[in-house]
């Protein structure tokens, strides 16, 4: 393929294609057409849908089913969080909900979010140290990846146990809101909510960027490589553990930007957002939508929260049965997700295979170290 | 004697987790299935009992009940699922745990649309009140009783494993399954029943929790993550695994809790099973083979 071929090439056109008019929706008609309050409902979505980039690449290109992204959301929020509250409290002062819960001082560990600058860094230092942590732990080991599933959600749930425990640091079940100010400026103005929402949207663009330009690159190639033939990879010479740890960074660094943007934009982070439930809801979108698809992931998560806000406005119930079905349906007959329909329609041969489409040979045997 | 109580309540714990596990053993750790849903299986089982309850006057009789038939009715729900929709996805293990959580969420409404969403309570028979006194030591009867039924549970796998004709199919077919079937066995069967046992192990660990709390929509939801956590601990391919594992994390648990709080011993477990994953990346029992994975 010359480089002319490249630039023709169908997929590309169309994904800069997609890619433009995502932008101008976004970022031209949307703030035109919409309400504040409904464009700040979908600041919240784009905020929930930078979580799903990330697992698109984790999961979709890379087969790493992660559960806990919660996690990494709620760091993100937590730490953008504190800085507002310490922001508002003013020099030396004390977030209000410790004075009521705690003991009225600021515990040590918060200290560091009192820089704003400090603050953006940790944003992305602390899920990133903690997601290549665990995740150099479990994949230089070779831990199944059934097994790296469950791990990542006991994650999340010991994570947002903790945060409910530590009601006089943390808020506890409350969680931390009524923020103020954003950096100096006031939350309550409407003209800096569409900043805001401005703002979430070309972080938003430029994720889906980041990822297309990984999936294209060399790494891209390997991500896809581990996870349709990890062992064929180690018999090449690369080390399939430094490929899977840097997708699981990159995606924990997207969901924690995710939080932290969601702060501002929503006014409240509390444990309800960050357990094990609201993670594997991150995942409902990126499967309906398509998971090894490049906007599958962004369009399925914002088209399944904003049902979920239209349908459980009206019917509580209704939403959990539709949700479940939902997933259960795409997941079990359309494993490519919505993504797949239309490439199946377009018959487009230069496509990542599916994942699920091409079984290995041994797919009945179910446990690994079982084949003979 | 504080040290005999601690252990004591490490060993309670441990039983609960175990009977958690004991299911999950058999359909993750022999089929490879993750089963979200098996925390909704134990609520259906909780609920049975409490619907013998209502239909059995006398507690003691009803807890008698309730035992073979929350095995029975966790059992059928375990049959349905894999009949409708497991048996398609052998080949992609990490995908049914999204549709069994779906499963799980519609379980959970139908629960609440069914029972109501707030708790109901089951009432433990008369010889289960109160505590046996052993040095000192009050242990309560109902935690005695589960960690009874818990040991029952694991021999009568074990025997059922290891005995039978079905157990020698069940081994076989995780084993190797094409030469299996290549020597006759039917491993769509084979998978079914084993499913069906594994739910069933589900529905009794149900029906035994309604001694400890009362009976909610999202029972099942508090001990899932805990119970997998015991398999990915204790390995895969033997009961003896799950057993030691379920001990140890109800020991660790139990211990830290004493020295910290609930919440940080709760990270302190996980922390454990990850640092022990680096030991032994297969979990503590497992299967030696030449594969790579």
């Amino acid at each position: 393929m010359t480089v002319l071929d490249k630039l023709l090439a169908p997929g590309r056109t169309r994904t800069l294609a997609g890619f433009a008019l995502a932008a101008v929706v976004l970022l031209a008609v949307a703030p035109v057409v919409l309400s504040p309050f409904r464009l700040s409902l979908l600041a919240k979505f784009l905020c929930l849908a930078m979580v799903a980039v990330g697992i698109g690449l984790a999961w979709g290109r890379g087969g790493l089913l992660t559960l806990g992204q919660g996690v990494y959301f709620g760091l993100g929020a937590y730490v953008m969080a504190m800085h507002l509250k310490l922001a508002d409290a003013g020099p030396d002062g004390v977030p209000d909900f410790m004075l009521l819960y705690g003991t009225g001082e600021v515990p040590a560990w918060w200290e560091p979010m009192r820089s704003p600058g400090l603050t953006l860094l940790l944003v992305v230092l602390v899920p990133a140290a903690l997601a290549g942590l665990l995740g150099w732990a479990v994949f230089t080991r070779r831990v199944r990846g059934a097994y790296f599933a469950i791990l990542s959600q006991a994650l999340a749930a010991a994570f947002a146990i903790l945060l409910v425990g530590q009601q006089q640091t943390t808020g506890g079940t409350n969680g931390l809101n009524g923020f103020r100010g954003f950096f100096g400026y006031d939350l309550t103005d409407p003209a800096n909510q569409r900043m805001l929402y401005l703002l979430a949207a070309v972080v938003l663009l430029v994720m889906v960027a980041i990822v297309r330009q990984l999936t294209v690159s060399r790494f891209g190639e390997l991500l896809v490589a581990v996870r349709d033939g990890e062992d064929r990879v180690r018999f090449l010479g690369y080390d399939p553990a430094v490929v899977k740890t840097v997708a699981y960074v990159v995606a924990a660094v997207m969901a924690s930007i995710g939080g932290a943007l969601f702060v501002p934009i929503v006014g409240i982070i509390s444990p309800a957002d960050v357990g094990v439930v609201p993670s594997i809801g991150f995942l409902v979108g990126v499967a309906i939508g398509g998971r090894a698809s490049l906007l599958g992931p962004v369009l399925g998560s914002v088209a399944v929260s904003w049902a979920q806000t239209s349908i459980s406005e009206q019917f509580p119930s209704g939403w959990i049965y539709f949700q479940g079905a939902l997933f259960i349906v795409v997941v079990a007959f359309l494993p490519g997700g919505l993504a797949s329909l239309l490439g199946r329609w377009r018959r487009r041969r230069a496509d990542p295979p599916e994942p699920g489409t091409a079984p290995p040979a041994d797919a009945r045997t179910a446990p690994e170290g079982s084949t003979p | 004697m504080d040290i005999l109580s601690q252990l004591f309540a490490g060993l309670s714990l441990g039983s609960v987790l175990l009977l958690a596990a004991l299911g999950l053993a058999l359909t993750f750790g022999q089929m490879g299935v993750i089963n979200m849903a098996h925390g909704e299986f134990m609520m259906a089982g909780a609920y049975t009992a409490f619907v013998v309850q209502g239909v059995v006057p006398s507690a003691g009789v009803s807890l008698l009940v309730a035992l073979p038939l929350g095995f029975l009715v966790g059992g059928l729900l375990g049959l349905l699922l894999e009949g409708a929709l497991i048996h398609r996805m052998y080949h992609r293990p990490l995908d049914t745990l999204l549709v069994t959580w779906g499963v799980a969420l519609v379980l959970q409404q139908v629960a609440r649309d069914v029972f109501g969403a707030p708790n109901v309570d089951v009432s433990a028979p008369g010889w289960l009140s109160g505590a046996v006194e052993i040095g000192g030591l009050a242990l309560p009867r109902t935690r005695l009783f589960i960690l009874a039924l818990a040991l029952t549970c694991v021999v009568a796998l074990t025997l059922v494993l290891r005995a039978t004709p079905l157990g020698r199919r069940i081994r076989a077919v995780v084993q190797n399954r094409d030469l299996a079937e290549a020597s006759g066995i039917s491993s769509r069967t084979t998978d079914r029943i084993t499913f069906f046992l594994g739910s069933g192990l589900a529905g009794i660990a149900g029906v035994a929790l309604t001694l400890l709390g009362s009976v909610g929509p999202t029972l099942g939801t508090g001990y899932i993550v805990d119970a997998f956590l015991v398999v990915v601990a204790g390995g895969i391919g033997q009961i003896k695994g799950t057993v030691v594992a379920a001990m140890a994390l109800g020991m660790m648990q139990a211990f830290f809790e004493y020295s910290t709080t609930a919440s940080v011993a709760k990270v302190l477990v996980f922390v454990a099973v990850v640092a022990f994953l680096q030991v032994r990346p297969q979990g503590l029992v497992s299967v030696r083979t030449r594969s790579l994975a």
